[in-house]
């Protein structure tokens, strides 16, 4: 069974639509073309994007609709706000 | 929100993975109320890992089913175990609300990660694990057209390269730290374990090669280029837009360590110590999968089902199984034999690379220090979001320290969950607090 249907998100104020299942760290990937898919900023103002792929390290934390989640671990849902913190 | 809401059951499982689900498929007969917890949107851990496009392998989709099947399995994905709040009762977080769960037996699957270690250039943008690498891609991630790289140890980065290829990608190098003699080893060993694909160890693979190990990675912004040891014969740089790199697997037994569950060495690194019925340390408590050693989803399927076995008293049919565990154990310890680690891989680290990505330590912070918790004291390192689950696996491979379990909160948190803790269970009053 594919899954043809797409999702429509909100990624830093840019909509996107990305096909249904898409975790919100390919979505970062697909609406930066340039940055590989950027989530936030260390300590020391290093950009960071995800790393490890499945919820160890953290890299991926953004704003999922006002609250703090892992990229990685979240599904893109149609009406999504996600807000990176790089 | 009902945060005091506790909920019950006889059998719970952590993590949805192989193990995972033989464990409930076999304490499902029973009749046993049992619940599974995993992190993840969609069950079958790591390997099993649905996404768009993918295609799920049949002994997948035939236990997700079953598991769908049985009126007595409770799947709750997306949810992530924060602490222990009594013996026999955890504490949960979902996207939504925070809750606890009482069982009376409990299966520990909570799988493993990568080893992940530093090296100049790893924090870039475009350089990842290379299970990773395959994790992101079955999520959706776009590779098609890119030059990747993957590097490290172990079987996975082949793969990794296979689900890269197959979305478009150009896997431009393989570069194996383990000698040919000692893949060539392991790939002759195989034999012993039919099923176990040989001709997915890509030897024959034209951009796979042995001997090899990464050195930096090179980037304004993001990776551009990866630079590589090559064996005695000096250094190869390859222009990429990915780098895969992961160093074999680390078993998770934080939350094993925080329930007071005994831990051993197991080829090199802590694992959960079980019996012969997969029973834990503590009463009750039991443990399957990469948990106990990392060994593959063959011997986590095994373990899995005699831990569900065993937990809902079917000692007889859990029994039936040692001889199949112990085939695997065997492939286990072939495989760690041959992908063992070499030395130089504990000095990749250059003085100002940042070994704890989460605090930013760098690696000069660090060498002083006596041990762990020296280390945590003066610079941090391991106190950030990860909670050393990265770091600490590095440092105790690059300096032999042991680190120590994390404490809880087992993962951050929202306050709101922590709160929801103070309310009575018995207690029917609901204060609604203006915001």
């Amino acid at each position: 069974m594919k899954k043809t249907e797409t999702v429509a998100l909100r990624i830093n104020g840019q909509t996107l639509s990305v096909r249904a299942g898409t975790s919100v760290a390919a979505a970062l990937r697909i609406a930066g073309s340039a940055d590989m898919g950027t989530a936030r900023r260390s300590v020391l103002g290093q950009a960071r994007a995800p790393f490890c792929g499945m919820g160890i390290c953290h890299e991926c934390r953004v704003d999922i609709d006002g609250r703090r989640r892992l990229a990685c671990q979240t599904r893109c849902e149609d009406g999504m706000v996600v807000e990176t913190s790089a | 929100m009902s945060g005091s809401a506790i909920e019950h059951c006889d059998v719970l499982i952590i993590g949805a993975g192989p193990a995972g689900l033989a464990a409930a498929l076999a304490a499902a007969p029973s009749g046993a109320h049992i619940v599974i917890v995993d992190d993840n949107p969609a069950p079958g851990g790591q390997i099993w890992r649905d996404g768009p496009g993918v295609e799920l392998p049949i002994a997948a989709m035939q236990r997700r089913n079953a598991i769908a099947r049985c009126a007595n399995i409770r799947l709750v994905s997306g949810t992530r175990v924060i602490a222990a709040t009594a013996p026999s009762e955890l504490l949960l977080e979902d996207a939504e609300r925070g809750w606890r769960i009482g069982w009376k037996k409990l299966i520990l699957c909570t799988g493993a990660r990568e080893l992940l270690l530093p090296f100049p250039g790893w924090t870039l943008p475009g350089v990842t694990g290379a299970g990773a690498l395959q994790a992101l891609v079955k999520s959706g991630l776009p590779v098609a057209g890119e030059r990747i790289v993957i590097a490290g140890s172990g079987p996975l980065l082949l793969a990794a390269a296979a689900t890269a290829r197959k979305a478009g990608a150009h896997v431009v190098r393989i570069a194996e730290q383990a000698g040919f003699q000692a893949v060539a080893g392991f790939a002759a060993a195989l034999a012993r374990w039919p099923g176990k694909a040989v001709q997915s160890l890509g030897l024959f693979d034209a951009s796979y090669r042995t001997g090899r190990h990464v050195l930096s990675a090179q980037g304004d912004g993001h990776v551009e280029a990866v630079r590589l040891r090559r064996g005695t014969q000096g250094e190869e740089v390859i222009a990429c837009d990915r780098l895969a790199c992961g160093f074999g697997l680390v078993p998770n037994t934080e939350l094993g360590q925080h329930l007071g569950c005994a831990v051993e060495m197991r080829h090199g690194a802590p694992a959960l110590t079980v019996d012969a019925m997969q029973a834990t340390s503590r009463a009750d408590i039991y443990a399957a999968g990469e948990n106990t050693g990392v060994g593959g989803s063959d011997r986590a399927l095994v373990q899995g089902a005699m831990a569900g076995h065993a937990a809902v008293g079917a000692i007889a049919l859990a029994e039936a199984r040692r001889g199949e565990l112990a085939r695997w154990d065997a492939f286990a310890a072939t495989l760690h034999q041959r992908f063992a680690l070499a030395e130089p891989l504990r000095r990749l680290a250059a003085p100002d690379t940042l070994v704890c990505r989460c605090e930013d330590v760098r690696h000069a912070e660090l060498a002083p220090r006596n041990d762990w918790t020296d280390a945590k004291l003066h610079t941090r390192c391991g106190m950030g979001a990860c909670q050393g689950r990265v770091c600490g696996a590095a440092t105790r491979f690059m300096f032999g320290w042991a680190p120590t379990a994390p404490r809880p909160p087992l993962s951050p948190v929202r306050v709101a969950t922590l709160a929801a803790l103070h309310s009575q269970d018995h207690s029917a009053e609901e204060t609604t607090h203006a915001a």
